[in-house]
C-alpha cells in the first residue's frame, strides 16, 4: 500500500521492542465485542490509476461550468483565477502546514495571512478583520452573535433581501440561545422601512449589499440610525468584487462586515470550501470571533507574526469563547491573498468594472425580449429577470441545450408563488458576449412557447 | 552561464568563522531569505494580470460608486511568484518531516486528491446549477456517506458540517432537537476534564452548561464519579474516544448505557478516529453522534489552518433531525433536500448550518483517500499509527515520564515530571524541538497532567523516521539533563526567527498594515 511506509519486518520489529507479539495486543482496551473480526464490507484498496479512473467517471456526469455559457451566481461566484494561485497554494509548505501554533516555524503562513487581513481590512473599508471563517453564511452567523456580546441586546434584525440561505443560518445558530430574530418578508429590505423596526432591544440591523436580487442601496442613514440606539449595522457582501465598483460598507458606517471571498482566487467547488471575511471596527476586536494574526517581534527584535488575542477563544477560554470555531479557511485565504495581490488596486478596479461592463450589456439583451423583464433599477454583476413561464421550467429546458443560465427564486424561496417566474442571471469576466447572444436566443425560445 | 570547471571548492577553503554569527548586508542567510510584504515591495499601480479593455457604458450602480482609492498593493506575476515561495519557505510542513502534533492528525497528504478535486467536472461545478446537471457531484456525496456510514456502523450522516466544531454544534443542536420533540428541557452536558475547548464553546452555543466529569488514575472517565453526575436534567455527554490522553476508554458501552438509561445522548468527539478506523465501529459503542475531521483521518490538507471538513455520523434516534441539505435517492436519479417541508423527512430538522451544501472540495478529497486504502488499508492505517505511537513511548519512557500506563493508541502524552530540577519547561523542550529540524508536539494539552506533550507520529512515518525522531528526543532529554539549559532557554537558534514576543502582539495589537504615517 503506497502510502503506508512500515514492512511487515518493521511491523515485527517494533512490536517486539514494545513487547507485544499481535498488532492487537495493543487494541487491548477496546472491548472485546466491539473490535472487529473482519474487514468492514467496502472494497479493498485500488491503485492510484484506478481511483483517478473511477473519479474521473463520476465527474463525468456533470455539466462543468466552464464547459458551456454560465450565468449562476447567487452567492457563489465563477472568476478567472490565474494560473498563478494554484500552483502556490499547491507548494507543501503551505499546503501541509497545520495551523501557525509555532510562529517561528510558520512564517509563510503567518505573514499570508496577516497581507489577508490588510487587504480585507481595506476592500471592506473597516479598521480589523480576522483570519476568516468557514464561509459567508456561516461570518454572518457569528456576526449576528457577535452584535449581542457588543450590544449587550438580543434582537436581531434581517433585511428581507439577505441571501435567504443565510438567513436559514441565522436561524439555526439563534435557535437554541436566547437571541430574537426578527427575519423580514422578502419585499422588506428598503432603509427607511428597516430604520422603522429599530427599538431599544435591538442588537443590529443585517443587511446585504449588493443585495440578493442585486439591488445596491447607501446604507449610511441606517448606520445612523442604529448607532443613535446603540446597536450595530452588518452588512454582508456575497461578491467581494462589487467592491472594486460599489461604495465600501465600512465608508457607509458599518460595524461589522462579513463576506463570501470565494469570488478572489477560488473556484466554485459545488459550493465549498469557500472562505468567510469577517472585519470590524478596532474597538471591538477583543469580541470579535476567529483566529486573529497580529504583527510583533522576534528575540532578535526582528519583525515577525503571531497568532494573537487568543484568551477570546475556545481552546483558552472554554465555555466563555466569543465562537466555539478553532479551524479557518486557511489555504483559501491564500488563495484569496495571492489573487488579490496580483490584482492590485488597478486590477481590482478594472476587474469590477468589466464585470459591471458585461452585466449591463446583457441586461440590455434581455430586456429586448417581449416578455422578459429585468426588475432592477441598479446592479453590479447580478441581476433578476422576470418572464412569462416558470424560470425553473425554462433554466432546465435551457440546461438540456447545454447552457446554464442562472438560478431560479424557486430554488430559495420554494414556497413563494409569485417568484416563480424570477431568477437571477449573473455575469462575470468569463462571459463572452458570443455567450450572451447564445443564453438570449435560447431563453427567447423558451419565452415565445 | 557559470563556469566551474577545475575550480571545484573544498572545504579547506573554508574558514573559521561559525556560520551562527555570520552577518550579510542583505540580511538574508544563503537560501534562507528575508521578506517584505506586499505593501512594502509593490504599489497601487501595479498589476499581474491582463484584462480586456472596458468599452464605454452608462453605469447602474445606483451612485453608490467607490471613489476613492482603496490602497491595495499590486505585484506582477514573477515579483507575485517569488514573494509568496520565500514565504512558503519559512514554513514547517508534513512534507518536509515528521510533524507529531497530537490529537491533530498529520499525516500525508496525497496529490492525487488534489488532482481529482479539480477536475473541471468536479472543482468547477456551482452549488445551484440545475440537480440535473450535478448527478456525479451528489454521487461524490453519496459515496462518501457509505464509507462514512459503514466504517463508523451508524445509519446516517449529515454532510453539511465545514469543521470538526462545526460538526460538535451539529450534533449537538440533533441532540438537543431531539430533547425538545420529546418536550423535555435538559440542561447539562457533561464533559470529562481532558476535553478539547471546542467542546464547552459549541454546548454553549446551543444553550447547555457544561459539568466537568473527573478523570481517574488511569487517564479515563471515572465511571462511578459520572454515573453519580447523571442527574435527569443532563442531556448528553461529551466524549472523545479515543480520549485526549491517548486512550481508549474501556468502560465506553457502560458509560453509553448509562446516559442512555437516564435518557440523554453520547456525543462522540471524533477528532481521534484515526486510531480505531476500520477496527472499531463507533455505533457498536452505543454513540448517538460523532463528527469525523475529514482533515484528520482521512488526510485532507490542513493548509495552514483550514479549510476543514466535519460530516456528523447519527445513530436512528437523531437521524430525524439531520440539518438540511442532504442527498436521497429520488425516482430520476440523485435528488437534494435543501429545504424543510413539514410533510416530507424533514420536517424535524434543526435547520441549516450553511449556505449550499457543505465542503465538497474536502469530500471529494477524503474519498479518493479512502478508496484508495480501501476496507483493508484503513485498518492498516489504525494499526500502523497505534504501533507507532506505541514504539515511541517504549522507546522513550526510560528517559521521558509517561503520564499513563500502556498502550497508548494512536498518540502517546507524557508530562514533565522528567524536567523536574533542570530548568526547562516543556515549552523550551518544544522549541528545542525545533533545532533539530522537527515541528514540536502538542504541548500544555490536554489539562490533566503538567506540562503535557503530546505526540502523533501517524501512519505516514517510516520505522527511519520514527527512529531518527527518538534519538532527538533522547538526545535532547540528554541535554536538559546535564544542565545544558540554555540549549532550551533561547531556542529556537536554526528557525527563520527568534522566539517572538506574543505578549506585545496581544497588548498592543496590530492587524494590518497601514500606510507609514510620514508619506
Amino acid at each position: 500500500m503506497r502510502y503506508l511506509p512500515l514492512s511487515q519486518s518493521d511491523r515485527h520489529e517494533m512490536l517486539a521492542t514494545i513487547g507485544v507479539s499481535h498488532i492487537n495486543d495493543l487494541f487491548k482496551d477496546v472491548p472485546k465485542s466491539a473490535l472487529l473480526k473482519e474487514p468492514v464490507d467496502l472494497p479493498n484498496h485500488k491503485s492510484e490509476m484506478e481511483v483517478d479512473r473511477e473519479m474521473r467517471a463520476l465527474a463525468g456526469k456533470n455539466i462543468p461550468a466552464g464547459s458551456v455559457p454560465f450565468f449562476c451566481g447567487a452567492g457563489a461566484y465563477r472568476h478567472y483565477v490565474p494560473s498563478t494561485v494554484d500552483h502556490l497554494i499547491q507548494r507543501g509548505e503551505f499546503l501541509t502546514a497545520y495551523t501557525p501554533y509555532q510562529p517561528e516555524i510558520s512564517q509563510g503562513t503567518l505573514q499570508a495571512l496577516y497581507e489577508f487581513q490588510s487587504q480585507v481590512a481595506q476592500i471592506t473599508g473597516m479598521e480589523v478583520s480576522n483570519a476568516s471563517m468557514y464561509d459567508g453564511s456561516t461570518a454572518c452567523g457569528e456576526a449576528v452573535l457577535m452584535a449581542r456580546r457588543v450590544s449587550r441586546k438580543k434582537k436581531a434584525i434581517l433585511s428581507g433581501s439577505l441571501h435567504p440561505q443565510y438567513i436559514e443560518v441565522v436561524k439555526t445558530v439563534t435557535k437554541f440561545t436566547d437571541d430574537v430574530a426578527v427575519f423580514n418578508p422578502v419585499d422588506t429590505y428598503a432603509v427607511d422601512d428597516l430604520i422603522a423596526q429599530i427599538d431599544d432591544e435591538t442588537s443590529c440591523v443585517v443587511v446585504q449589499n449588493p443585495d440578493f436580487f442585486g439591488n445596491i442601496q447607501d446604507f449610511s442613514k441606517l448606520a445612523e440610525a442604529l448607532h443613535e440606539k446603540n446597536a450595530l449595522l452588518i452588512v454582508v457582501v456575497t461578491e467581494i468584487v462589487s467592491l472594486g465598483a460599489v461604495r465600501s460598507p465600512g465608508s457607509m458606517g458599518a460595524d461589522i462586515v462579513v463576506g463570501e471571498g470565494q469570488s478572489i482566487g477560488n473556484g466554485l467547488s459545488f459550493g465549498g470550501p469557500y472562505v468567510g471575511l469577517f472585519a470590524t471596527r478596532q474597538k471591538y476586536v477583543r469580541t470579535m470571533p476567529g483566529r486573529v494574526c497580529g504583527q510583533t517581534v522576534d528575540a532578535d527584535g526582528k519583525r515577525g507574526f503571531v497568532l494573537t488575542l487568543s484568551t477570546r477563544e475556545q481552546h483558552i477560554r472554554r465555555e466563555k469563547a466569543t465562537s466555539n470555531i478553532c479551524t479557518n479557511a486557511g489555504l483559501c485565504t491564500l488563495a484569496f491573498t495571492i489573487h488579490m495581490t496580483l490584482l492590485g488596486e488597478k486590477g481590482f478596479r478594472h476587474l469590477a468594472h468589466l464585470n459591471h461592463a458585461k452585466a449591463v450589456m446583457l441586461a440590455d439583451k434581455l430586456s429586448h425580449i417581449k416578455g422578459v423583464k429585468v426588475l432592477n433599477k441598479s446592479f453590479f454583476n447580478e441581476f433578476t429577470i422576470s418572464l412569462p413561464i416558470d424560470a425553473a421550467y425554462a433554466i432546465e429546458k435551457m440546461a438540456e441545450a447545454k447552457i446554464l443560465g442562472g438560478v431560479p427564486l424557486s430554488r430559495l424561496y420554494p414556497d413563494h408563488e409569485n417568484l416563480k417566474n424570477q431568477m437571477l442571471v449573473a455575469v462575470t469576466e468569463t462571459v463572452t458576449e458570443a455567450d450572451m447572444d447564445l443564453f438570449v436566443s435560447e431563453l427567447k425560445e423558451w419565452v415565445k412557447c | 552561464m557559470l563556469n566551474n570547471q577545475g575550480r571545484q571548492t573544498d572545504v579547506g577553503t573554508a574558514s573559521q568563522q561559525t556560520s551562527n554569527n555570520f552577518t550579510t548586508h542583505s540580511g538574508n542567510r544563503g537560501l534562507e531569505q528575508d521578506e517584505l510584504l506586499i505593501y512594502e515591495i509593490g504599489d497601487t499601480k501595479r498589476t499581474g494580470v491582463d484584462l480586456e479593455e472596458v468599452w464605454d457604458f452608462e453605469p447602474r450602480l445606483g451612485g453608490v460608486t467607490r471613489d476613492n482609492e482603496i490602497g491595495l498593493a499590486g505585484l506582477t506575476e514573477p515579483e507575485t511568484m517569488r514573494h509568496y515561495t520565500r514565504l512558503s519557505r519559512k514554513n514547517y510542513a508534513i512534507d518536509m518531516g515528521l510533524y507529531p502534533l497530537g490529537s491533530c492528525t498529520m499525516k500525508h497528504n496525497p496529490r492525487l486528491n488534489e488532482k481529482v478535486a479539480r477536475l473541471p467536472g468536479l472543482g468547477d461545478i456551482h452549488p445551484l446549477q440545475p440537480i440535473s446537471t450535478v448527478q456525479g457531484a451528489l454521487e461524490v456525496m453519496d459515496n462518501l456517506a457509505h464509507w462514512l456510514k459503514t466504517l463508523t456502523g451508524m445509519p446516517a450522516v449529515a454532510m453539511s458540517p465545514k469543521a470538526g466544531a462545526h460538526g460538535e454544534l451539529c450534533g449537538l443542536m440533533a441532540i438537543r432537537a431531539a430533547l425538545d420533540k420529546r418536550g423535555e428541557n435538559r440542561s447539562i452536558i457533561l464533559a470529562p476534564e481532558s476535553a478539547h475547548g471546542t467542546n464547552p464553546a459549541t454546548a454553549t452555543l446551543c444553550g447547555y452548561k457544561v459539568k466537568s466529569i473527573p478523570a481517574n488514575k488511569q487517564g479515563r472517565v471515572d465511571l462511578d464519579a459520572l454515573k453519580s453526575a447523571l442527574t435527569p436534567d443532563v442531556a448528553a455527554i461529551m466524549l472523545t474516544n479515543p480520549n485526549t490522553c491517548g486512550l481508549f476508554e474501556r468502560d465506553i458501552i457502560e458509560i453509553a448505557k448509562a446516559v442512555h438509561s437516564i435518557g440523554g445522548y453520547f456525543y462522540c468527539d471524533g477528532a481521534n478516529f484515526n486510531a480505531i478506523v476500520g477496527k472499531v465501529r463507533p455505533g457498536d459503542l452505543g454513540v448517538d453522534a460523532m463528527h469525523i475531521n475529514l482533515h484528520k483521518t482521512f488526510s485532507t490538507p490542513h493548509g495552514g489552518g483550514g479549510p476543514g471538513a466535519g460530516p456528523v455520523v447519527l445513530s436512528k434516534a437523531l437521524e430525524p433531525f439531520a440539518p438540511v441539505p442532504y442527498v436521497i435517492h429520488g425516482d430520476h436519479g440523485f435528488e437534494l433536500v435543501e429545504h424543510i417541508s413539514d410533510k416530507g423527512d424533514s420536517k424535524d430538522s434543526f435547520g441549516r448550518m450553511t449556505a449550499f451544501h457543505g465542503q465538497m472540495g474536502m469530500n471529494i478529497r477524503a474519498l479518493a483517500f479512502m478508496m484508495s486504502h480501501g476496507a483493508d488499508g484503513l485498518a492498516r492505517v489504525a494499526e500502523d499509527s497505534v504501533l507507532n505511537a506505541n514504539y515511541i513511548l517504549a522507546s522513550l519512557k526510560d528517559v521521558m515520564t509517561a503520564s499513563f500506563e500502556g498502550p497508548c493508541m494512536h498518540e502517546c502524552l507524557f508530562d514533565d515530571r522528567f524536567l523536574h530540577g533542570t530548568g526547562v519547561a516543556t515549552l523550551d523542550f518544544a522549541k528545542a524541538m525545533i533545532d533539530e529540524g522537527y515541528h514540536p508536539m502538542t504541548m500544555y494539552f490536554p489539562l490533566v497532567v503538567h506540562g503535557a506533550m503530546l505526540i502523533e507520529p501517524t501512519e505516514s512515518e517510516s520505522k527511519q523516521s520514527v527512529d531518527q525522531f527518538i534519538g532527538s528526543l533522547r538526545h535532547l532529554v540528554t541535554e536538559a539533563k546535564a544542565g545544558n539549559k540554555e540549549l532550551f532557554s533561547g531556542a529556537p537558534y536554526l528557525a527563520p526567527l527568534r522566539r517572538l514576543d506574543e505578549t506585545l502582539a496581544a497588548r498592543s495589537p496590530i492587524l494590518r498594515w497601514s500606510k507609514p504615517e510620514n508619506e
